[in-house]
Parts: C-alpha cells; sequence; structure tokens
C-alpha cells in the first residue's frame, strides 16, 4: 500500500499497461519529453521509447485518427487529449469512426482504444480547459464512458479501460490530480470496471456523483452528518454504459435522490439518471429527483468559476430541498 | 466563376494551374499509342496487359449492373465508378498481397483487385449492412462515406507497419505498404491534411492515392484547389506527381513505384491520378445541372478501356475472339450480380443490440427483450412498418 496523488496512480497504471502488453501505446501532445501537461506520462518515453509514446503534431482530428489505424493494425493506442476543449476538433473520428467501426464491420473490426480527457474546471484556467463534454459521449452508442475520482480507481480503472476491447473515454478530474492523496495496493484485485459503487453508506438521502463531484458530495455528507442526517454518497464510475443497480437499490430505500455533476444540467447525466430512477422506483421516491450542475452557459472565467460549478452548499441545499417535498 | 489566382508584385508569381499539366505521366495515348517516360517505363507482358482490359472491363459491368439494379429499385443509392477504371486498376494490380488499402466508397475497381465479391458491395448499397467483407482477409478496409476519413486510418495503420518492423527490410514478403484512398473534394478536408502531416512527420509507409475526377458531385475541381492538386504535397515535405488515370499502364508504373518507396522506408507519396467521373456522383445526381455535355464527350475520346484494346489489337495481343470471351465473361458476371442481389438476405433486427461492443451491454440486453416483446406482442401477425 502506498500513498499517491491521482496523477501518480496515473502513470503508474500506464506504466503497469505498457509492462503487461508490448502493443498498448501511448500518444498525445506533449506526452513524450515532457511527459505531458500534466506531466501523466511522465518518464514513460524515457523508459518505453518513442515508438510507444508518441508526440503528435497538434492535430486532434490525427491523433484519433491515426490511433484508429493503429487499433486495426493490431496496437492498443491511449490517446492523450490535452483538455477537454480540445477534443472537439477529434469529435468527428471519435463518434463517426471509433464508435462505429465495430458496429459497421459486423463486429470484425475491434477498436481498443483509451482515449483519456482531463476534464472538468477548478484550476483557473482559460476559455476552454475546464469543460465537461461526457454526455455527448454518453449519447454517442459504441463508446464507453468512465471517470475516476480518487487514486486507487485511477489506478485499476487505466489499466481495466485499456484491457477493454471496446473504445473508452476516460475522464480524469484535472484538479484533483495534484490536490488529493490516497492509498493505492498495486497488488490488488480492482472492483469490475462497469460497476458504480456506494462510497459513503446513508439512510436519509442519496447523493451520485462522479469524477470531481464525488469528494464534493462526501464532504457535504459530512455536514449533514453533523445535522444528524444520514447521507449516501454513491460513485458511479461508469457513465456508459451506466450502472444504477446500487442507485436504485439506495433510492428504493432514501426516496430521495441528489445528481450532482459539473456538467451542464440540460440533458446531462443527471436528466438521464432522473428519467431512469423514476421509472424503476416511482412508488420509493418521497420526493422529485433533483439536480445539482453546471449553469446551462458557456463555463465562464476563472474568476468567477467558483460560483459556476456545484459546491458543498449548493448539494447541500439540493438536500435540503428533497426534504421538503 | 472562380476568378483565377493573380500574380503579386511583392509576393511574386501565381502558382499557375491549368488541366494539361506538362507533368502528368503517360504510357499509353488516348490512341492506343505507346509512350515512354523517361522514369516510369516498365515491360508489360502481352498476358499483362489482357489482364488490364479484362480488370478495367468488368469492373466497368460491375458499375453497370449495379447502376441498372439501382435503377429497378433493388440498392438504395450506387456510387458510380464509370470512367475511372484505369485509375483503380492500375493502383489496385500494383499492389502487394500483403499491402493494405483504405478506400472511399467508390473504389470498386479496387475492391475487385482485392478479391472482394462484388456482390459484398451491392448489400451496403441495398442497405443489407454497411460492409460485408473481412478488412483483414483482403487487406481491404470498409468503405468510408465520411469523407476523408480514412486517409488517417491508412496513415495510423502505415505507422503501424513501422512498429512491426516491416518496412525497409529488403523482405519482399514482409515490407508493406499501404494506400489511402481519396478524391479531389477530399483534398479540402482538415483530415486529409492531418494526414499528410502526420505520415510525413512519421515518414510512414503510405500512398496518398487521389482520383482527381474533377468533381465534387457538383463543385468542379477548381473550387478545391488553385493549383494541380500533386503539387500540394511539396509542401508537406514529400513528393506528388501527377498521372494519366485513364492510363492503366501510367497508374499502374507510378504506382509501384510509390508502393516500393513506401515498403522500403522512404516514406510517404502523393498519387494524383488525372481523371474524369463520367458518370453521376452517385445514383441520386443529375450531373446536366452543372456540367456542360462537351467536357463529358471530349473525356469519352481519353476512354480507359478503348484505348488498351486498340494497342492489344494492334500489336496482334487480342482479336475479336479475345473481346468476345471478355465480353461473354462479363455478362455472366452480370447475370450472376442480379441474381445474387436480389437473394441477399435481410439481416436481423435483433443484430443491431449485439453489435455495439464486443460483449452486449445489459442496457442494450434490456432494450433488446423490449423490442422481442413489441415483436412478440402482434403474435404472428405482420409488425406494422
Amino acid at each position: 500500500m502506498t500513498t499517491m496523488t491521482l496523477a501518480k496512480a496515473l502513470n503508474n497504471g500506464l506504466r503497469r499497461a505498457m509492462e503487461d502488453d508490448e502493443k498498448v501505446l501511448v500518444m498525445g501532445e506533449d506526452v513524450g519529453t515532457l511527459g505531458g501537461v500534466f506531466r501523466i506520462t511522465d518518464g514513460l518515453q524515457k523508459d518505453f521509447g518513442d515508438d510507444r509514446v508518441i508526440d503528435t503534431p497538434l492535430a486532434e482530428s490525427g491523433i484519433v485518427g491515426t490511433a484508429v489505424g493503429l487499433a486495426m493494425r493490431g496496437y492498443r493506442p491511449v490517446v492523450e487529449i490535452q483538455f477537454d476543449g480540445f477534443v472537439y476538433p477529434a469529435y468527428d473520428q471519435i463518434v463517426c469512426q471509433v464508435a462505429k467501426l465495430h458496429y459497421r464491420s459486423g463486429g470484425r473490426i475491434k477498436m481498443p482504444m483509451v482515449i483519456r480527457i482531463p476534464f472538468g474546471g477548478g484550476i483557473g484556467a482559460v476559455e476552454h480547459h475546464s469543460e465537461s463534454p461526457e454526455a455527448q459521449f454518453v449519447h454517442t452508442p459504441g463508446l464507453k464512458v468512465v471517470a475516476c475520482s480518487n487514486p486507487a480507481d485511477a489506478y485499476g480503472m487505466i489499466q481495466q479501460a485499456i484491457r477493454s476491447d471496446d473504445p473508452v473515454i476516460f475522464l480524469e478530474p484535472k484538479r484533483l490530480y495534484y490536490s488529493v492523496k490516497g492509498e493505492v495496493d498495486e497488488t490488488a484485485v480492482p472492483a469490475p470496471l462497469w460497476q458504480s459503487r456506494v462510497v459513503r453508506p446513508g439512510t436519509d438521502a442519496t447523493l451520485v456523483a462522479y469524477g470531481p463531484t464525488v469528494s464534493t458530495c462526501l464532504d457535504a455528507a459530512t455536514v449533514a452528518a453533523e445535522e444528524g442526517r444520514s447521507i449516501e454518497v454513491i460513485d458511479l464510475r461508469t457513465l456508459s454504459p451506466l450502472d444504477l443497480v446500487p442507485v436504485l437499490e439506495s433510492v428504493r430505500r432514501t426516496g430521495r435522490l441528489v445528481v450532482v455533476h459539473e456538467a451542464h444540467m440540460t440533458l446531462g447525466m443527471g436528466a438521464e439518471i432522473a428519467a431512469r430512477v423514476t421509472e424503476e422506483c416511482f412508488h420509493s421516491l418521497e420526493s422529485p429527483v433533483l439536480r445539482v450542475g453546471g449553469y446551462d452557459t458557456p463555463y465562464p472565467p476563472a474568476r468567477i468559476e467558483e460560483s459556476y460549478l456545484p459546491d458543498l452548499d449548493r448539494v447541500l441545499d439540493a438536500v435540503d430541498r428533497t426534504f421538503g417535498f | 466563376m472562380i476568378e483565377p489566382a493573380l500574380a503579386d508584385p511583392v509576393f511574386g508569381p501565381a502558382p499557375e494551374q491549368t488541366a494539361d499539366d506538362p507533368e502528368l505521366v503517360q504510357l499509353l495515348t488516348p490512341e492506343g499509342e505507346r509512350v515512354h517516360h523517361p522514369a516510369f517505363d516498365l515491360d508489360f507482358s502481352p498476358d499483362q496487359l489482357r489482364g488490364f482490359y479484362r480488370d478495367m472491363t468488368l469492373v466497368r459491368r460491375v458499375d453497370i449492373e449495379a447502376t441498372a439494379l439501382q435503377r429497378h429499385g433493388e440498392l438504395g443509392l450506387w456510387a458510380q465508378l464509370l470512367g475511372q477504371e484505369a485509375a483503380q486498376i492500375g493502383a489496385g494490380r500494383a499492389l502487394r498481397p500483403q499491402d493494405f488499402v483504405f478506400p472511399t466508397y467508390r473504389e470498386h475497381g479496387v475492391a475487385w483487385c482485392r478479391g472482394v465479391d462484388p456482390v459484398r458491395l451491392l448489400s451496403l448499397f441495398r442497405g443489407v449492412d454497411q460492409g460485408s467483407w473481412d478488412p483483414a482477409e483482403h487487406n481491404f478496409g470498409l468503405y468510408t462515406i465520411v469523407i476523408g476519413a480514412q486517409t488517417l486510418h491508412a496513415t495510423g495503420y502505415a505507422m503501424g507497419v513501422q512498429r512491426d518492423g516491416a518496412v525497409g527490410t529488403g523482405d519482399p514478403e514482409r515490407d508493406t505498404a499501404v494506400v489511402a484512398h481519396f478524391g479531389d473534394g477530399a483534398s479540402s478536408q482538415g483530415d486529409v491534411n492531418e494526414a499528410f502531416v502526420f505520415a510525413a512527420s512519421y515518414n510512414a509507409p503510405v500512398v496518398f492515392f487521389c482520383q482527381n475526377n474533377q468533381w465534387a458531385i457538383s463543385e468542379p475541381f477548381e473550387r478545391q484547389s488553385r493549383i494541380p492538386l500533386y503539387r500540394r504535397a511539396h509542401g508537406f515535405g514529400f513528393p506528388g506527381i501527377r498521372v494519366d488515370g485513364n492510363d492503366v499502364l501510367a497508374t499502374y508504373s507510378v504506382m509501384q513505384t510509390a508502393l516500393q518507396r513506401a515498403r522500403d522506408g522512404q516514406g510517404p507519396t502523393f498519387v494524383e491520378a488525372y481523371t474524369y467521373r463520367m458518370g453521376a456522383h452517385t445514383t441520386t445526381d443529375d450531373p446536366t445541372r452543372y456540367r456542360l455535355s462537351d467536357d463529358v464527350e471530349n473525356w469519352k475520346l481519353k476512354d480507359p478501356i478503348a484505348r488498351v484494346e486498340v494497342y492489344l489489337r494492334r500489336n496482334g495481343m487480342a482479336d475479336d475472339n479475345f473481346v468476345a470471351e471478355v465480353a461473354a465473361e462479363a455478362d455472366a458476371l452480370g447475370e450472376r450480380m442480379r441474381r445474387e442481389c436480389h437473394a441477399l438476405p435481410d439481416p436481423d433486427p435483433r443484430d443491431i443490440f449485439t453489435l455495439v461492443h464486443s460483449e452486449q451491454t445489459a442496457e442494450l440486453a434490456a432494450q433488446q427483450a423490449t423490442f422481442d416483446a413489441h415483436v412478440a406482442s402482434f403474435d404472428g401477425e405482420e409488425v406494422p412498418v
């Protein structure tokens, strides 16, 4: 058991995946000599060579499009998109090619590609560096989408995503890269990738989150406990396929659900979860499913981003409102 | 009206653009006269020349037959190759078995050279599937509808070939080239230009084969480029060349050289096959709305098949019997295509739920169960559509 940052856990996970399978390649802008702008690939090119850790030209469609060809040749490319807002030039390749090749080919072509995207805000960045585009990929059949929220998960999930024969959008909460540390047991067998998980049990209301908002929700649950409310927190981990089994089980007990994400509210994960929970546990609900998310505006300038992002107060306020019905 | 580029007193002369570029490589004139080229001359055996004639005649029949099937309502759509037979057969026959091809949706002639049965092309345009052949079996990728997307796949595949150590070994069975097909319209796409950048940067063993058929649906070539396309390659740092795309000998020879260059580890080449789309863009298009019939009549004189037939007959390599044999073979192929097209079974609607991922997800299993229940609710009656 070692204590490490989320960034280090990802770095170690990538290293381990590259050691385990020589077909695993890392490619992206600045991932080689520099080790990535967030240093997630630090040292990998030095140890695995520039044939396996590839500094690419600055063209996201080119990166993902060539990764498609490498996958067709039998490689397992791990693509780094430098920032969430830079994924859009590659959107066509991801949605029309990466997502559909398995289907189009009647299952003959496998697309074992991982597209890593540092996502979400809170780092005081300029425009296009703080976005949460997950719903657009969850809405695309053929893609799988996961988000890690802590070092132990990051270490295991990145390796599991790389082993998947299907393309995986791998979302990394960039503001947690160096701000959280956690215990990582590199010898432990990780939980299955396609499962969500209760990270704090409770009985009075359920909070569902993923990526950066999991820690926000855990903090909210701690504060709520001081006020005598027992809040259950669920880390979705996988957004597509969506594993709602623990969520439904929880809501059947608590009757109250708040979904928290940084992404815009309209047609976000919260909307989908609210619809499904309403279909599956209508009679268990004591209140409507509520959402706390980014507003339906472009991501704001950094000086006011804390007013935009879901925070402890907005989450606790939503929990309060679920008790008002 | 597209204005010609003007010379600038400070920046210098405008790049010239002429359709009849003097640098066009040609080995067989439209009149069937064998001409020689200092860099690309090749000796062709009579069998090889007769083979080209046969290939081109048969793929023209494939195209005519498929167009007719669409007119009869048997296909939803067909993208015609009429006029581009030499470009495709020349490029296709220059390949070695281990080479890999990434086509657009019009490479029926290249598919033929890769051993893909023409009926398998029909199934896509009939709406039975979205690509029925195994790319790994034929080393021929699936048809790509999004314009230019496959040029990046080809470049990435070529980067994989490099990592496999399958370039520059000198082993003719091992060294591998990759071909990216695209057209003049696609040359404006970002993906194509990014493919050029990546291929140049990594010196990838890929040949960019552009069939400049002059038309991107209704838009003339001049809307895409003010300079001959092959010259763009120089700006990216690799060689480009224009070949008479209606001359199967020249196309074969230039492609053979470019492919060998790639296999030898010398990097990418851009080959612009200068040709003409004699038919419509697809069967839904009406070219009489945007181009002059004079143009088409002029290009008829440059027909890729007629010039080979003239050359073969004039040099005693083919006679009426040979031409009749090939025609009979084409008739039989056409008849088989019609029969097998009609017999293509519709796919099982349930397949859509199982092919999305390598393993079906619980959500898709649930949606499939809903679908099954819906179908079952009709209790044997026909499901309304």
